[in-house]
């Protein structure tokens, strides 16, 4: 009896190992110089996104961003005659199904390269996993510094400004405008919020900041900090939050009767994404509201990015809302393709890793890209945003943070000119 | 006799999974190391819930349990230099023996609940998780998790076997010998005093049993099976976190266990394979088919917890004895000898099996002082 359970249990094993092993899709044949992910006509590229789950609401709409700028590709004729196919999979932000994610997109779709996965702790649990391969891995959404070690993880690139810049960026111009005020920190209890205030602590001096808090992601309610900051008479308070909590934080406080000046990290500090929180009250609540950023403002009509963008917004993404996630996914697609352009006419992965390591593919930032062959580092400075009558628009100049080690970066003004939009948004 | 060649098919079921790796590609070699992985979860539950009788919703817990000591003995040797293959097999050990030790501390107060009582405090326990990581989260890294330094593949085999055959290897093993001994416990004394404690408390503790040891017992076996579950997904996955043992996969684990028939253990193989074959072949089917972006994403993850809920619904209505049961039955009818399985709920107090049928009915020296009940 017994043997017969194993024997069958056996049995069954192996046939459904044989029945998923002939799932996996043939080759599509027709490659070019047998590059994984490239055919004469096509360039298969994938991406990992929180479509459901708890980081959704902040950041679905970027990969439907991305898609509209390639799809607006595609239809212009593409790269080098090929067109780019963009696979999305739903990670829900969970690092556990991220892993299943990307084996899936880089073992059996055979992607040339990953844009633009979203999160740290779900890119983290990949890492490993798609330099072993060789695998590109362009453009990381997430402003950790992690992607930045080309000696260990030759094949990853940062995009976003990373944490140890911005809140450098944040905490000089703090001195600069508000130099007697009390600083104060609310942050996430994870590397985010640790590297952002570390890097605040480097430019405010070690005991800089009068009330430093935390808080978790699993726990919505956030008084006890916000009455700790108002208690400690805080001024002004940097925030290294996710959207909704920058919003749980300015609503917390102006239910205490409490309106300190905010400086929010770019990863929180989308005016759009922040009033689909804060309801009707925004434009008061969120006066003065400053946070960094990098790329080109949505609300910015005289830029010309902005106004290709929005136009490429209504033809290709069903006239979604238009704002900074839109930009944010846009901007992905195009460094890409200004990489893939780069890349020759029949592209490797290791042109594409030459492309990127030459330091000739620009971006549509405000403040350069780090790109070299010793950095992976994505933007290297930020410009600020004030919100004034419920508009978001930049002002002053762009800082840089000029230096190889998080140690010894200093901030400076930006006084090169970004680079000017090719014809039609599209790299030549 | 019966037991040695239980291992001797057992060793061939190894065999044979670690040379099927070496035909499939190493997607899906990924896909066995994780059905191995969940295989030991579920096993555990077969025996937790179908021979016990005792209904945990909380084996995402134990599995997180076994994930987090193998993420933290693992990187507090990687930081004492250790490496080769004590990287390895400590971590594994440490991962059920950590889970074990939950296990029994939740068993000892699961044998005084029984039913739905069981079932909310289990419950409450996967529930809880987040909050605990994110109170201790110096030490298990909040919602982000912990990441883990892992011993890759032997630099021998580098170039022969791709990473993801190496871990399906490790899983297979580690599952077969997990489902080995469970299945010894299971056909042994302790399984008949296991069914007897489920069938009826009392007539079990008039026989001499101390049917609250026998439950913790149960708690604490199929917990240590779930740690090395845990363990095997924190070395595959490379990460430890909270995200990956929601509330919503301890119920899939259970819902794999009944779908595959909670009665045996080759029915927790069914349901480890249904539980990563489902979703994988719902997104191919719906990635081919040519739909709008919204609906795709809408179908995107949520169109698996709809099938497989309707799934279960069918089990439960048509074949209360799982897949395993419909295929028994199906064999039965088409060749007449005796039926094969253990019959779940059923009076006698166990199949006998003929190594160890004599010693059936008087209680082992040593249990009875326990149990003064009745006597």
């Amino acid at each position: 009896m017994i043997r017969s359970k194993l024997r069958l249990g056996t049995a069954v094993l192996a046939a459904s190992a044989l029945g998923l092993a002939s799932c996996a899709s043939p080759d599509e044949g027709g490659e070019a110089a047998d590059v994984p992910g490239i055919t004469d006509t096509t360039v298969t590229v994938g991406t990992h996104q929180p479509l459901t789950g708890p980081a959704a609401a902040g950041y679905s709409t970027i990969s439907p961003a991305t898609k509209a700028y390639f799809d607006y590709v595609n239809d212009k004729g593409g790269i080098n005659g090929r067109t780019i196919e963009y696979i999305v999979k739903d990670d829900g932000y969970n690092p556990a199904n991220t892993q299943t994610a990307v084996r899936e997109m880089v073992l059996q779709d055979e992607v040339f390269a990953l844009v633009g996965g979203l999160g740290t702790p779900p890119h983290s649990a990949v890492l490993d996993f798609v330099n072993d391969n060789e695998v590109p891995d362009l453009f990381v959404a997430s402003g950790s510094p992690t992607w930045n070690q080309p000696e260990d993880y030759p094949y990853t690139y940062g995009f976003m400004v990373d944490y140890p810049t911005e809140s450098r960026i944040l905490a000089t111009y703090a001195q600069e405008e508000f130099p007697e005020a009390t600083y104060c920190f609310f942050g996430q209890d994870d590397d985010f919020g640790e590297e952002f205030q570390t890097g605040l602590e480097a430019v405010l001096g070690e005991d800089g900041l009068a009330d430093a808090q935390v808080y978790s992601t699993a726990n919505t309610d956030i008084a006890a900090q916000i009455s700790s900051m108002k208690e400690a008479g805080c001024e002004v308070n940097f925030l290294a939050t996710i959207n909704g909590f920058s919003a749980q934080a300015v609503g917390t406080a102006a239910k205490l009767g409490y309106f300190p000046q905010w400086m929010a990290s770019s990863a929180g500090g989308d005016f759009n994404t922040l009033s689909g929180y804060l309801g009707e009250n925004t434009d008061k609540l969120l006066q003065g509201f400053v946070s960094a950023n990098y790329l080109p403002g949505y609300s910015d009509t005289e830029d010309e990015w902005t106004a290709k963008f929005a136009e490429i917004n209504e033809e290709y993404n069903a006239g979604a809302p238009f704002d900074g996630n839109t930009i944010f996914g846009m901007s992905i697609g195009y460094l890409f393709v200004e990489a893939l352009q780069a890349a020759g006419e029949n592209p490797t992965r290791e042109s594409l890793m030459e492309a990127l390591e030459s330091g000739d593919v620009t971006g549509n930032g405000h403040a350069p890209l780090g790109f070299g062959g010793d950095s992976h580092r994505g933007y290297t400075g930020a410009m600020l945003t004030r919100v004034d009558n419920g508009v978001q628009s930049y002002f002053g100049t762009p800082y840089v943070v000029t230096g190889t080690e998080a140690e010894e970066y200093t901030v400076e003004e930006y006084t090169g000119e970004r680079t000017a939009m090719p014809a039609d948004g599209l790299p030549e | 006799m019966s037991v040695t060649k239980r291992y001797l098919l057992a060793a061939a079921a190894a065999v044979l999974l670690i040379g099927l790796t070496f035909i499939i590609p190493s997607f899906t070699s990924y896909q066995l190391a994780i059905v191995c992985a969940y295989l030991c979860g579920i096993a555990g539950l077969t025996l937790l819930t179908g021979a016990g009788g005792q209904l945990s919703l909380g084996q995402a817990a134990l599995m997180a349990a076994g994930a987090y000591s193998y993420a933290l003995s693992a990187n507090a040797m990687a930081d004492a230099g250790a490496e080769g293959p004590l990287l390895l097999l400590v971590p594994l050990a440490a991962a059920v023996f950590g889970a074990a030790v939950l296990g029994l501390a939740v068993g000892l107060a699961a044998g005084r609940l029984h039913g739905p009582y069981l079932a909310g405090f289990t419950m409450a326990l996967v529930v809880a998780l987040p909050a605990v990581t994110s109170t201790f989260s110096s030490v298990l890294g909040g919602d982000q998790g912990l990441w883990i330094t892992v011993e890759k593949r032997p630099t021998a085999l580098r170039g022969i076997v791709s990473t993801e055959a190496w871990q399906a290897w490790l899983a297979v093993i580690c599952s077969v010998l997990v489902l080995t001994l469970l299945a010894n416990l299971l056909h042994g004394r302790f399984g008949r005093h296991l069914r007897a404690v489920r069938d009826n408390p009392v007539a079990a503790a008039l026989a001499g049993i101390n049917p609250a040891r026998t439950k913790i017992t149960a708690f604490v076996i199929s917990s240590a099976a779930a740690g090395m579950g845990g363990g095997l997904l924190a070395y595959t996955t490379q990460s430890a976190g909270p995200g990956a043992y929601s509330l919503v996969f301890s119920l899939f684990l259970l819902m794999a266990a009944v779908v595959g028939g909670i009665g045996s253990l080759t029915g927790a193989v069914w349901g480890a394979l249904l539980l990563v074959a489902l979703p994988h072949l719902i997104s191919t089917a719906t990635s081919r088919l040519e739909l709008s972006a919204d609906l795709s994403q809408r179908l995107d993850g949520n169109l698996a917890v709809a099938v497989f809920g309707a799934v279960l619904i069918l089990v439960v209505l048509l074949a209360p004895q799982g897949i395993q049961g419909l295929l028994v039955r199906a064999g039965g009818r088409l060749r007449p000898p005796p039926s094969a399985s253990l019959p779940p709920r059923s009076t006698e107090p166990a199949p006998p099996s003929p190594a160890t049928a004599p010693s059936r009915i008087p209680a082992p020296s040593g249990q009875l002082p326990a149990t003064p009940k009745g006597q």
